[in-house]
């Protein structure tokens, strides 16, 4: 039981750059950034090459800066050549596939007997056998950090105010199409993080490692919304990683109840529907009760 | 201040849309003019405003600020020396940000923290946020972690304009700001209008629907009809005027009836 927790606290850690990511650019610029799944994969695999080549630590920003370049070339595509946002998201990450085939050499890279930062971690004892969550969540908190002294510095505050208002934000004389820049270049950065985190976990980087990884990480980023709901940053940032873990745990429980877990995609994708439709479904719920109650009054008249 | 020379704008030209909303129209402020702006329903008023902005760049003619030749700058670069408030109170200021956070977006455009993207708000900036916001009388200095969303229309136009102004503009655009306010509301935003823009003596253009006030606020009032000014008084011939003689005036420039569905009279 202890283990299964500890693996589910594990990979809630592991995968909750990923809700950051979606959290800056879905929740704060209102943008719905399909590079995920593509920058997910692009960071395990330049991760992957770097720790074949006998360098872990160095393989975390190397996988952030690709992935980020992945961004740039989204922001690019939507800010100047006008191209729909979901749109852009979507021919980034289709190019990205080749990319990463090319990056790897094939589709697989297994990291078997290859020097991690899990490994160097667990040669310096550090943390005893929690070591693989220890490190993982010390990076995660160290990027919570930035991200909310970001978002307070006044770039962070251009790049909320851009999904916010607009008119205002030009009125304010800060270009819209650096922020949206700025902005996805980082979400993707976060996204690239995760993978090149998630290859060392794994020891292996696979070409389809990505694939829905966007909608996983809006069901931690909508559990977290829906749990903490709305208040500061930093509230909300953690209510991000919260929601990483509770969905891991979720998940970690649906497979004990023996789900199989091909059916975890299905139950990832019912849950983000399902969260997102809510607000809706309520007020179609309201909407009926009032109308029942009108015609009872009525009927009974 | 303004120099605007033979500027026009058509838009969606050659189709059976095509529109021309500014019609080779010239203008000149010199610094410190207080401006009003009055005319027909579709006369080219908010166009004006917008291509001295940059929403759009003008077909024809150029557009000259304070010396600076701004014809083809984009908007947010204008912006560093424009201030601008619209009629809908929600278009100034962002709704999830607290009180704080707008107006330290506002202070960006001082030359100090143009490109110091990783500054934060200081205790300074925050005493003087507050300052500012006593002036407006409304309590706002208490309730600066709040978002913006809570506020009424009125106290975001207010905050608005004050944002607009924090940092004193070569231009300020008033595009019937206190228009969709209650009036004691839109009696306050104008008075605190009154203050900031002799204060720092800020050159304005003031569109309004109130030909009263059109006649009291400022030194010199436009007529605009089909994207040009038709009638620009001032001095003396404007403080011998009154709401039936401008209309008159009107009348005898445009060879019609002024026509605007919310107009007031008194």
């Amino acid at each position: 039981m202890l283990t299964i927790i500890r693996a589910a606290l594990e990979a809630g850690f592991l995968y909750a750059p990923v809700a950051m990511a979606l959290f800056l650019s879905f929740s704060i610029l209102n943008i719905a950034d399909m590079t995920t799944d593509g920058a997910f994969v692009l960071g395990s695999a330049v991760s992957a090459m770097m720790c074949l080549s006998g360098h872990p630590v160095l393989a975390l920003p190397a996988g952030m800066l690709a992935a980020a370049a992945a961004g740039f070339i989204t922001a690019f595509l939507q800010t100047k050549l006008s191209v729909p946002s979901i749109l852009a998201g979507i021919i980034t990450n289709i190019g990205l596939y080749s990319v990463n085939l090319m990056v790897m050499g094939k589709s697989n890279q297994s990291l078997f007997q290859t020097d991690t930062i899990y490994t160097l971690a667990k040669g310096a004892g550090f943390a005893g056998s929690w070591y693989k969550l220890a490190v993982t969540a010390l990076i995660v908190l160290a990027l919570a950090a930035a991200l909310v002294l970001f978002l307070g510095t006044r770039l962070g505050l251009s790049v909320r105010a851009t999904g916010d208002n607009m008119d205002m934000v030009r009125a304010s004389s800060i270009n819209t199409n650096f922020t949206i820049t700025v902005g996805l270049c980082l979400a993707n950065a976060m996204t690239g993080l995760a993978g090149a985190m998630a290859a060392q976990y794994n020891t292996f980087a696979d070409v389809n490692g990505g694939t829905g990884m966007v909608v996983l990480a809006l069901a931690a980023l909508v559990i977290g919304e829906t749990l903490i709901g709305k208040g500061g940053m930093v509230r909300r940032v953690a209510g991000v990683i919260l929601g990483s873990i509770i969905y891991r745990l979720l998940y970690a429980a649906a497979l004990r109840c023996q789900v199989p877990a091909d059916y975890m995609k299905l139950v990832s994708a019912v849950i983000v529907a399902a969260a997102i439709a809510a607000p809706e479904v309520r007020r179609w719920a309201a909407f009926q009760r009032r109308k029942a109650a009108a015609r009872a009054e009525r009927g009974g008249m | 201040m303004l120099k605007l020379e033979h500027i026009s704008k058509t838009f969606n030209p050659g189709t059976v849309n095509e529109k021309k909303a500014l019609s080779g129209l010239s203008l000149h402020l010199e610094p410190g003019d207080f401006v009003t702006i009055v005319g027909s329903n579709g006369a080219g008023k908010s166009t004006l405003f917008n291509a001295i902005a940059g929403g759009f760049y003008v077909d024809e003619g150029s557009i000259t600020l304070a010396g600076e030749d701004i014809t083809f700058q984009p908007e947010y670069r204008r912006s560093r020396v424009l201030g601008r408030l619209f009629q809908d109170p929600m278009r100034g200021t962002a709704p999830h940000m607290t009180i704080e956070e707008n107006l330290a977006l506002a202070y960006l455009r001082t030359a100090k923290h143009q490109h110091a993207f990783f500054s934060r708000t200081s205790k300074a900036d925050r005493a003087l946020f507050r300052d500012q916001l006593a002036r407006l009388e409304m309590g706002l200095e208490d309730r600066m972690g709040q978002p913006v969303g809570l506020l009424s229309g009125g106290q975001r136009q207010a905050l608005t304009l004050l944002m607009a102004t924090l940092v004193p503009p070569k231009l300020l655009l008033l595009d019937e700001h206190t228009a969709a306010l209650d009036p004691g509301t839109a009696e306050k935003v104008l008075r605190i209008t009154r203050e900031v823009v002799a204060e720092h003596r800020i050159t304005t253009l003031m569109v309004t629907h109130n030909m009263h006030q059109a006649l009291e606020l400022g030194n010199r009032t436009l007529m605009m009809d089909s994207g040009n000014i038709i009638l620009d008084v001032r001095g003396e011939e404007r403080s011998g005027l009154t709401v039936s003689g401008l209309l008159e005036r009107f009348r005898a420039g445009a060879g019609k009836n002024l026509d605007n569905d919310r107009i007031l009279l008194s």
